[in-house]
């Protein structure tokens, strides 16, 4: 129904190259986020995607139809913005009706329209009232209906949960899931918050300084980042990463050492490494198993403890390198203790000195 | 005991500053509240309330006349310069074209500029203006060529500063909501019309007064550019009023014509404060 295709796309402000040959294909009905830390141009490519923004070079199409030079109405989007961005002095109902207003929509059309996006959302009480009277999550309800009514084919997100109580940013995520089953659209969304990213995606794209780092399902980039920028920033808490060495190559192995401590032996290879380079170990805190037995091991003492009622993470540090533990919920172990830490080689990430991770 | 020192601080000071402020305002309501011969007797409460200098104004001078005068003047200056400057307001907020930051301190440098400077040169233009002006119209409305042309010189030193101030305001008003309806479709025009204008509201409204009072109180351009009774401004008028004889200055009258001008626009002030500046987009955006 409406594709997004965008093809080495590249954008200044002034001097600062913000987006760099970026191409991407979205996929019709598809739920796309678009993550990355700020200013890693996230939110400069949706505002491009909403013609917000000028491309300086590349093409951008939605539904087969170059959209470089047509203004945001021309495009079938509908944008929410972080902010909200309501308009303060009409009521919730006018609000919606805005845009078909605009589009010279007759009155029961208007009508029908915005009591279906109201009672979609839940909002249908508060439509004679201004936004001012509105609490924050009904705001961004209010924010979205108007998206809503317009039926676009595209709806654009730009973080529109990140001025939300944790609570209700819960709330939203869940109902906008429903959303988008149940409206069949494309919805691109931003946001800087993983977790947002890995429950809501179809597909995710990781941005890092105006370049796509990696794109595919959650899980996809959760088991096999294509780097140490991927593997870092998708997962709460981060990625432990530990300096390596390689030890030994073999077929299908590359044999690594832990500290000088232990060796392992991760079945992922690299064909430009070689024995005695310096490599980087990743390995996520939910994989580590706590003084239990496992392919290599790893002794510290426990610098901090932080239980979370459901899991535990333990803090520790060896020369160094800091390493983040889970545990269960009700661990017995305090600060000052010294725990083994096991390694399980088919949860080890090998990232060469570049950053590039060992397929 | 401290907290006593601070109440008397905060209150006496209060008091001082009010003091200073109201009391020349209050002593012009008293002064024009007595006849000729109580006004030279100092006093801080009025000894007797004759309305005769307010009545001597009203119904045998020529004031209702500078009044009516003052009011054109204010209304065409005001509201010229506040179209022009809420367009010109949105292109300096808004539109990025070059030197957008130069214009806007040369804007500023302008409005800075004093009026005595381009006095002699507005009066050579002035002149020119008229004959133009009396060329091109009948003579029987000729009275009016003063009053225009102190419309188009307020305007010009009314509009540097109704821009500034403006633009500041525009600038504040969060570009989400000029981007949101630009994705609803609206275009630059009906965003200016239809967003805009209602959430400028109250900035329009406290620019207009500022803009409202300086025309009001201006007095260098109204004297030189006014030559006959019947196209006095009122602050000229004022300066005019003249006592029975040649050197009596007819205090009374004088504050009595202060306070009818000074009246209305602390009404319009006093009405028009609640909206003023308040919940210029309250609700629109988080919090």
């Amino acid at each position: 129904m409406a594709d997004i295709n965008i093809n080495t796309v590249n954008k200044y402000f002034g001097d600062v190259h913000v987006i760099k040959d970026v191409s991407l294909d979205i996929k019709s009905q598809s739920f796309t986020v678009l993550v990355g830390p700020s200013g890693c141009g996230k939110s400069t490519m949706l505002r491009m995607i909403a013609g917000l923004e000028d491309i300086n070079s590349g093409t951008i199409s939605i539904d087969g139809q170059v959209v470089n030079d047509l203004p945001p109405k021309q495009r079938n989007i509908a944008m929410v913005f972080q902010s909200y961005a309501l308009y303060p002095h009409m009521t919730v109902f006018d609000n919606m009706a805005f845009g078909l207003k605009l589009e010279k929509r007759s009155k029961d059309e208007i009508n029908e329209r915005v009591n279906e996006a109201a009672r979609i959302l839940q909002i249908e009480d508060y439509l004679q009232r201004k936004p001012k009277q509105l609490s924050g999550g009904q705001r961004q309800r209010v924010a979205i209906g108007r998206a809503i009514t317009r039926k676009p084919k595209v709806f654009l997100f730009d973080e529109p949960l990140s001025n939300l109580d944790a609570a209700l940013r819960v709330q939203m995520r869940v109902e906008l899931a429903k959303l988008h089953n149940e409206l069949e659209a494309t919805m691109i969304y931003v946001t800087h918050d993983q977790t947002e990213a890995m429950t809501l995606a179809d597909d995710i794209v990781v941005l890092d300084t105006g370049i796509v780092s990696q794109k595919g399902s959650p899980l996809e980039l959760y088991d096999r980042p294509n780097n140490m920028f991927v593997g870092g920033f998708i997962g709460s808490p981060k990625m432990n990463f530990i300096s390596s060495k390689i030890l030994s190559k073999s077929s299908d192995a590359t044999e690594v050492d832990i500290m000088g401590m232990s060796k392992i032996s991760v079945s992922k290879m690299s064909a430009s490494s070689s024995e005695g380079d310096s490599v980087t170990l990743g390995i996520r805190p939910e994989h580590l198993v706590v003084n239990g037995d496992s392919d290599g091991s790893w002794e510290s003492k426990v610098f901090v403890v932080e239980k979370l009622g459901d899991v535990t993470y333990l803090y520790l540090e060896k020369d160094g390198e800091p390493l983040v533990a889970e545990t269960e919920g009700h661990s017995e172990i305090k600060v000052g203790d010294t725990v083994k830490v096991g390694f399980p080689a088919g949860r080890c990430q090998l990232f060469d000195s570049s950053g590039q991770a060992f397929k | 005991m401290n907290k006593l020192y601070d109440k008397i601080f905060k209150y006496g000071l209060q008091i001082i500053v009010i003091i200073f402020c109201v009391f020349p305002f209050y002593y012009a309501v008293m002064t024009s509240l007595e006849g000729s011969a109580a006004v030279f007797v100092p006093n801080f409460f009025p000894t007797e309330i004759n309305p005769k200098n307010y009545i001597y104004l009203l119904f045998e001078h020529n004031f209702p006349n500078t009044i009516l005068n003052s009011l054109f003047v204010a209304t065409v200056t005001v509201s010229i310069s506040i179209t022009i400057s809420y367009f010109a307001a949105w292109s300096l907020s808004r539109v990025n074209f070059q030197g957008r930051s130069m214009f806007l301190f040369v804007i500023l440098a302008i409005s800075m500029f004093p009026q005595i400077a381009v006095l002699t040169g507005m009066y050579q233009l002035f002149l020119n203006f008229k004959e133009f002006y009396f060329n091109i119209f009948d003579l029987r409305v000729k009275g009016i060529t003063s009053l225009l042309w102190l419309c188009f010189t307020y305007t010009m030193f009314n509009i540097p500063f109704t821009v500034w101030v403006l633009t500041t305001f525009m600038k504040g008003v969060p570009k989400e909501i000029e981007e949101a309806a630009i994705v609803d479709g609206a275009s630059s025009f009906l965003i200016l019309r239809k967003i805009f204008l209602p959430i400028m509201t109250p900035a329009i409204f406290t620019t207009a007064i500022m803009a409202m009072i300086a025309v009001w109180n201006e007095f260098l351009f109204a004297l030189t550019f006014t030559a006959t009774n019947s196209d006095r401004t009122i602050t000229v008028g004022i300066a005019l009023i003249n006592g029975t004889v040649e050197y009596e200055v007819p205090w009374g009258s004088i504050m009595a014509a202060s306070v009818i001008v000074t009246v209305p626009l602390v009404i319009i002030t006093l009405l028009l404060q609640g909206r003023i500046m308040s919940g210029l987009t309250a609700g629109s955006i988080k919090g």
